[in-house]
């Protein structure tokens, strides 16, 4: 046993050596046209070395560890507690949210003008996770092309704004529902598909629009983008120093207060607030709609939910159309946010965060994507320095929650009684 | 002529970057046929692949052309070990612990390890697309001697079809005939059933891993050079693209594999040919999306039937 052990433990430093060593150890760089093939800085070995010793030790030590781990779980008052009753959950769960809407309401009074532009920007993925979380997370479809959704509703306003001069206002709800005729579209044929086919062909999808909007040079600009798209007007009255649109007329002017460029960004989070909160309402009562319910029947058992009558492509469709919905939604502001869009900014590399905000909230949970996407977002922007690993950790992230803990940090329970257990010396006559 | 000619001239560069799709095609058929999962992160193994090649290919640094198949030899091995390792290592940290739970949760564990690789390369070595030089120059002209457009068969085209063809003859003798390879046919007909009789699942599980990315770190080397750059996103697409060779051959089935990257691999290449270039990719995703509706088994694959 013990023999066997060691050699299992010295297989898997060897292992762990040879993955870390050529890739990490040995850098190429060119110079010019020739390559050349330089050794790494002393402490990427150093840490290669421990990385082979720790796995060493601990594949060495593993069933002792393992029981050591048992043991601190079955002491562990965090792990072993009873679970909330769930009126109190319920309510706490709201209580929550309503802390972090009026939180969210004072932040742009007290916060610098750099922190409420990152807010914003947490706002847009926030709404984008609520809007994935019911495609994947109730739904339990898999879309990996859901930045799509969020590419048409940038580019509607885009296009709409070049060719036509639309507004903000007027283009928030045609991109919206732009983005959902593309869902409704895209969802009618594939929906039938099995679980992982479903979600290849999501992402397959996703890039087919991306790599259109890149080509369609007369159209969209291509690789230059669409530039120049204006911010959202408070009942015709910009946030610019100057007029930009004739017939519009100035914040400052009419309120003839000086003028400050953090009205803008203000106004702009404000908004995006409001959207967001908006998103929340709208899915929290969907969820407890029949639709919702259908979603959840689906996802838990598809054959018993269509015996009991559910018309299967209906209930898949309204949530993949819900989901894009809300994408079209986000990508609009986004648009208003940035004033310059791009396929750049559609990659499949957004699907994959927002998809890691659901995950990581826990799918179908709202206080836990919201939490997720606050996070997801701002960690990188504090360790500025780290930002590069930022990907590398969500990758790893993804994998150890799958691992240990695939219902998510705040998994999501449903309002449901629990029937009693029968009691001692009860028989049962039926 | 000049129509014959291109049209030869496409088939060939089809056919080419066909047979290397293939080679990475094969992980995912395999994989899924055995515990029925996309497994996501085979892209970046090809990628690991085509990199390790590469810094061997540097640190030897030979410049006479007579140890040129020597120096191509050794980094080929190098790369089978650095990405089989690989895929062991990702089999048994990410694919393992969550095996036979809900569907979408080994998925999404894959989707994690591939964005996780990609990093891992991007920060090791740089984000910037390297130049892959081509060691295997020259070719053979086809057609008439006469003036106007001539096909065009390179040599590095013919090692890769030589070499896949070698790689391909080898996987099916080894599935086949070896005790290893009818272990793998027994588990992908039915997992339970094989464990009872006394095949050690696990081990065969984790074997389809290592060959799945011994063949990718084939094709890694071989269209590295072939494309001439390599970078950390570089086996994205193409894994995607071979998954889609995957399902048109039918997902499962080995020669259906085989055929379908060959099929795509003519597609692509005609649509750059005949139309332009930068629709090729739109045309492989559609072509993905139309099979699976119509035809979800694929050229030949068996249809699926759920049981109950």
């Amino acid at each position: 046993m013990v023999a066997q052990n060691f050699r299992h433990a010295l297989f898997c430093a060897f292992i762990t050596l040879i993955i870390s060593y050529p890739i990490l150890g040995l850098n190429l760089e060119a110079r010019g046209v020739s390559i050349t093939l330089t050794g790494a800085e002393t402490q990427t070995y150093v840490g290669i070395a421990l990385a082979v010793v720790i796995v060493f030790l601990f594949q060495l030590f593993r069933p002792a560890i393992m029981e050591t781990l048992g043991q601190v779980k079955a002491i562990n008052p965090m792990i072993n507690r009873e679970p909330m009753p769930q009126e109190k959950r319920v309510k706490f769960e709201r209580f929550a949210l309503i802390l972090i809407v009026l939180g969210a309401m004072f932040w742009p009074f007290i916060a610098s003008r750099g922190a409420v532009d990152l807010a914003t920007l947490v706002l847009i993925y926030i709404i984008l996770g609520l809007g994935l979380n019911v495609v994947v997370g109730l739904a339990g479809l898999l879309d990996l092309g859901y930045v799509a959704f969020y590419a048409v509703g940038a580019y509607t306003f885009g296009l709409l704004f070049q060719y036509y001069g639309f507004s903000f206002w007027m283009s928030l709800p045609i991109g919206a529902l732009l983005a959902a005729t593309f869902g409704f579209v895209l969802g009618f044929p594939v929906l039938r598909l099995r679980g992982d086919y479903l979600a290849i062909v999501t992402l397959g999808f996703g890039e087919i629009i991306r790599i259109l909007l890149n080509n369609l040079t007369d159209l969209t600009n291509g690789p230059d983008g669409i530039g120049g798209i204006p911010d959202p007007t408070l009942f015709g009255m910009e946030f610019g120093r100057r007029v930009k649109i004739e017939g519009n007329t100035s914040f400052h002017e009419v309120f003839n207060i000086p003028y400050d460029s953090a009205h803008k960004v203000i106004f702009l989070y404000l908004i995006t607030l409001i959207l967001a909160v908006f998103t929340l309402l709208v899915i929290r009562r969907l969820i407890r709609m029949p639709v919702g319910r259908s979603w959840e029947a689906l996802r838990e058992d598809e054959i018993a939910a269509r015996s009991l009558g559910l018309s299967r492509t209906a209930v898949k469709l309204s949530a993949f159309t819900i989901g894009a919905f809300f994408a079209g939604f986000a990508g609009t502001i986004f648009a208003s946010k940035q004033g310059f869009i791009s396929p750049e900014s559609f990659v499949f590399l957004e699907s994959a965060i927002v998809l890691a905000i659901v995950v990581l909230g826990g799918m179908g949970s709202q206080l836990g994507v919201i939490l997720a996407a606050i996070a997801v977002t701002i960690l990188p922007e504090l360790a500025r320095e780290f930002s590069e690993y930022r990907m590398l950790v969500f990758g790893a992230a993804m994998v150890l929650m799958m691992v240990w803990r695939p219902q998510g940090l705040l998994p999501m329970t449903r309002v449901h009684i629990n029937l009693k257990k029968q009691e001692a010396g009860v028989t049962d006559h039926a | 002529m000049h129509d014959v000619m291109y049209f030869l001239q496409q088939l060939i560069n089809g056919l080419t970057v066909g047979s290397a799709y293939a080679l990475i095609a094969i992980g995912y058929t395999m994989v899924y046929g055995i515990i029925g999962m996309i497994n996501f992160a085979h892209g970046e193994i090809y990628m690991i692949g085509a990199y390790v090649s590469l810094i061997v290919i540097t640190g030897l640094a030979v410049t006479s052309p007579a140890w040129i198949p020597l120096v191509l030899l050794v980094a080929l091995i190098c790369a089978i070990i650095v990405s089989s390792s690989m895929g062991w290592a990702v089999e048994r940290i990410a694919y393992r612990p969550v095996r036979g739970q809900h569907r979408l949760i080994p998925l999404i564990s894959a989707i994690g390890m591939s964005i996780f690789l990609q990093n891992y390369v991007h920060l090791a070595q740089g984000s910037r697309n390297i130049g892959f030089p081509l060691l295997i120059e020259g070719g053979i002209s086809l057609g008439g001697s006469g003036g106007g457009f001539q096909a065009n068969l390179s040599y590095m085209q013919l090692t890769i079809f030589i070499v896949t063809l070698v790689c391909m003859t080898g996987l099916s003798l080894f599935i086949s005939r070896s005790k290893t390879g009818r272990a793998c046919r027994a588990v992908s007909q039915d997992l339970k059933m094989s464990s009872l009789l006394g095949i050690d699942t696990n081990r065969i599980i984790a074997a389809t891993f290592v060959i799945g990315a011994a063949l990718a770190a084939v094709a890694g080397l071989l269209l590295g050079m072939y494309y001439g750059s390599i970078d950390p996103l570089f086996g994205f697409i193409a894994g995607l693209k071979a998954f889609t060779a995957a399902v048109l051959g039918g997902i499962g089935s080995i020669p259906g594999a085989m055929l379908g990257g060959l099929v795509l691999g003519v597609a692509e290449s005609f649509t750059s040919g005949y139309l332009s270039g930068e629709y090729k990719d739109v045309v492989s995703f559609g072509l993905l999306i139309l099979i699976l509706l119509f035809r979800p088994t694929g050229l030949l694959g068996k249809p699926e039937v759920e049981k109950i």
